[in-house]
């Protein structure tokens, strides 16, 4: 996909600062942003057509593949939005690599891509509220993440505080997840049937879970060397993004609103919406099911960095912090429950 | 003395509430040990959590760690007294920090905005100066419908030099955290009352049965005041496939012997009778029920006679206006038939259910072949009549979710209140601007002077209009 340029692009564009290779990656960003909302108009209509139901039930978001790719979509909307707004390319090269992380993940994963009929719990046109608001609300976390990350990155200066161990370690996982995931899509290129099969079969399997233990040794080497790479060159990362006059106050602001955007929509969305449709479907509200008491653990995340800004001697790097951690338990809210935990949510992984 | 001190430890208590830290530390605890809830599988056989704490930490510490988890109460822990506890302090550390603040920010909100001397002015976030010529009061009129036309109502005073316009929007928006505070109070009454007054039950109810009580998770009984009827249960499948598109359930409520209530239920809709709600919400096979099944059937002659046929397997039937008769000899609850065409059952439920009938009539070549439900060629007779299979009856039950809670219109209202309190909060500002017109020593100047506590740049851009119609007012005074 184009994304997977673009970052490419933007990276360079941020290494070699050149106006060209920049007006490139945005080309290219817009051009895959275009298909993409191409693909799932297509999509949408396809779904329509065979199951015969209103327009409104039947947008094309109903498991893990498809909502994978709108959020992707959202996410790429948001980025351009902030690229136009503050005429700033930088921010790309830390955005489109969640895309990319995201569409890789799609494709190592081998998930289902078929169109498959709604069981009837989802047949409500509260899907299309519940489900596009959660996802717009989670690519506005995926932005205050790249850019709370970019804002400790500017910040610190000392290896030994723990702002900068933090942002170092974060960056490196999820450098580490991206290659680990990347290796495991060329050694297995199958599909696999269930997620359950994913997980116990496949993931990771080329590196941190090989069967052979000096592959595996290997991985965990490579990966604690990446990090004290980066651990120990941070500052130049630090140079290369003061080298493009986002100062640290921008950075902040806009992971704030982003905060300030994506918490009332995952508010009224994810949890309100949730909630009036879980007691029409399920005749309860609440059920403290994993991913609902996940959705309140994120929430009570957003929450904390709402009120920590009142508080006094928390503005910045600790801030900056639980902006980070609170995207962490998004993709656990998203990902990790589907994948890991059952319960009544469960339909993704069907 | 005592009094004095028994006074600072009750304000000690009222600060700590009343702080933030103590939000901030109190959204963690929740956070933190909800996570653990959702590794640890609610309301479940010990066993299922034993081997998910095994792999986790190893056979031997398993059944140890198990037996400190459950006597914390973390089987159940959302229910658990000090979970509950957590939920209150939150509660009411949000109730005493809105007291706490509220007052003097209702003091401020009331407080009406005020004529600003020029050096303040000049300290505003948003700042512009216009210069003209001649007399402030020339341009009195322009001034303060260039002020409306950006959507504000202005107020005006003298000043030394000139004359002061001052105007102010959203004033109330600053209550908007404190509407999202009352609003979370308010789902956590709800959820209290529900949990106290109301109840959740299941029934699994079999066609044509009737039931004056549902049950809960236990199996302890739970009165409806009135019963409820089952009186026909469907599932529509997508195409050929087992995967259920849609399934519902007629129910019929009676109320003292008397029918007060007809509805088809289905999954997002359900029947709500006197507080009590019936939710669809699974359905099944009732056990060794499927000699007991009645072949609900509609017989079409060739020349259109139509007949409806309640029979069983083993059962007959004559086909109207002739003396041809069919057999019911064989019954199959999910048929299939195997790559060499021989019909087998392939699942106990009433997936697929078909009849298998011996046809003979005196004058004609006696036939004989399996009839299915779902599939409505098979109905067709090659002389031209048709059986058609409506229903095999009786033998599904259908699984209700039963629930009464009072509470949850609050909730509901509590959730109303919220969305209102969020958009206030994160989408509205207070916004306050001055306009003062000054003339001193025969230079003569606007000076603009603006401040919003969210979103200045929108009030830029607003802030920009009025300097140029000003810009323009100026133009056309000479």
């Amino acid at each position: 996909m184009a994304y997977i340029l673009a970052m490419v692009l933007y990276i360079g564009y941020l290494a070699f600062r050149k106006k060209a290779i920049g007006v490139v990656a945005t080309t290219v960003t817009i051009a895959g942003f275009l298909s993409q909302t191409i693909a799932i108009l297509l999509r949408w209509k396809e779904f329509y057509d065979i199951g015969q139901m209103g327009w409104l039930r039947a947008i094309p978001l109903t498991n893990l593949y498809e909502s994978l790719i709108f959020f992707v979509w959202c996410l790429i909307l948001a980025y351009l939005v902030i690229e136009f707004k503050y005429k700033n390319r930088s921010f790309g090269a830390f955005i489109t690599p969640v895309a990319a992380l995201v569409l890789a993940f799609i494709d190592i994963s081998g998930m289902s891509k078929n169109i498959q009929p709604l069981v009837p719990a989802l047949q409500s046109n509260w899907l299309l509220a519940h489900v596009t608001m959660s996802f717009i609300s989670y690519s506005m976390f995926a932005v205050s993440f790249s850019t709370g990350l970019m804002y400790l990155i500017v910040k610190t200066e000392k290896r030994n505080e723990p702002a900068y161990i933090f942002w170092t370690v974060m960056l490196s996982i999820f450098i580490i997840v991206l290659c680990a995931l990347g290796l495991d899509y060329l050694t297995f290129k199958l599909s696999v049937k269930s997620q359950e099969e994913l997980i116990k079969s496949y993931l990771f399997k080329a590196t941190f879970r090989n069967s052979s233990s000096a592959v595996s040794l290997l991985s965990w080497a490579v990966s604690a060397a990446l990090t004290f790479v980066i651990w120990r060159f941070g500052g130049a990362l630090r140079k290369i993004i003061t080298g493009f006059n986002i100062s640290a106050e921008t950075l902040d602001e806009i992971t704030y609103k982003s905060i300030a955007m994506g918490f009332p929509i995952f508010t009224l969305g994810g949890l309100i919406f949730g909630a009036i449709w879980a007691d029409q479907a399920w005749g309860k509200y609440w059920t403290w099911d994993p991913k609902e008491t996940w959705s309140l653990i994120t929430w009570f995340f957003y929450a904390f960095y709402l009120h920590s800004r009142l508080m006094r001697g928390w503005r910045g790097k600790k801030v900056a912090m639980v902006a980070v951690l609170g995207f962490v338990a998004v993709i656990f809210t998203y990902l990790g429950v589907n994948l890991l935990l059952s319960g009544l949510h469960s339909y993704g992984s069907q | 003395m005592e009094k004095e001190k028994n006074k600072s430890f009750i304000d000690r208590v009222w600060d700590l509430f009343a702080s933030v830290k103590l939000a901030v530390v109190i959204f963690s605890v929740i956070a933190l040990t909800s996570m653990v809830g959702t590794v640890i599988e609610q309301n479940v056989e010990p066993e299922k959590n034993l081997t998910v704490l095994a792999k986790l930490f190893g056979e031997s510490a398993a059944p140890t760690l198990y037996s400190i988890l459950d006597k914390l109460g973390f089987m159940n822990m959302y229910h658990s007294w000090w979970f509950v506890t957590l939920l209150l302090l939150f509660a009411m550390n949000l109730i005493v920090c809105s007291l706490d603040r509220l007052p003097r920010i209702l003091k401020l909100v009331r407080e009406p905005i005020r004529p600003l001397s020029e050096e303040h002015i000049e300290k505003m976030s948003i700042r512009r100066t216009v210069p003209f010529k001649g007399k402030p009061s020339g341009l009195r009129e322009e001034a303060a419908s260039a002020i409306r036309k950006i959507g504000f109502r202005p107020s005006e005073s003298e000043t030394e030099k000139g004359l002061q316009f001052y105007a102010e929007k959203g004033s109330f928006t600053r209550l908007g955290v404190y509407i999202t505070h009352l609003s979370i109070l308010i789902i956590l009454a709800g959820a209290i009352i529900g949990l106290y007054f109301g109840f959740n039950a299941y029934l699994n109810l079999p066609e044509g049965q009737t039931t004056s009580v549902a049950y809960k998770d236990r199996g302890a009984e739970v009165p409806l005041g009135f019963e409820v009827r089952c009186d026909n249960f469907e599932v529509d499948y997508y195409g050929d496939s087992d995967m259920p598109k849609a399934y519902k359930s007629w129910l019929t409520v009676f109320k003292n012997g008397k029918e007060v209530m007809n509805k088809v239920i289905s999954v997002n809709d359900p029947l709500t009778y006197e507080g009590i709600t019936f939710y669809q919400s699974s359905f099944g096979t009732v056990p060794d029920s499927m000699d007991r099944g009645v072949v609900v059937l509609t017989v079409v002659s060739k020349d259109g006679k139509s007949e409806q046929v309640n029979t069983r397997v083993g059962g007959a039937f004559t086909i109207p206006g002739t003396s041809e008769t069919g057999k019911i000899t064989n019954f199959s609850p999910a048929l299939s038939f195997d790559q060499a065409g021989r019909p087998y059952t392939y699942d106990q439920n009433l997936l697929n259910p078909a009849i298998f009938v011996e046809f003979s009539s005196p004058d004609g070549k006696p036939f004989s072949g399996w009839i299915l439900q779902r599939y409505p060629q098979t109905w067709n007779l090659p002389d031209g009549g048709r059986v058609e299979f409506r229903s095999f009856w009786g033998v599904q039950y259908t699984g209700l979710q039963v629930r009464k809670d009072p509470g949850v219109l609050i909730v509901y209202l509590g959730c109303i209140i919220m969305a209102i309190g969020l958009y206030i909060t994160f989408f509205m500002s207070h916004r306050r601007l001055w306009v003062s017109l000054a003339e001193e020593k025969g230079t003569a100047r606007i000076l603009i002077g603006a401040s919003a506590n969210r979103n200045r740049a929108s009030f830029e851009k607003d802030i920009e209009k009025l300097a140029g119609l000003l810009g323009e007012a100026r133009k056309g005074g000479k």
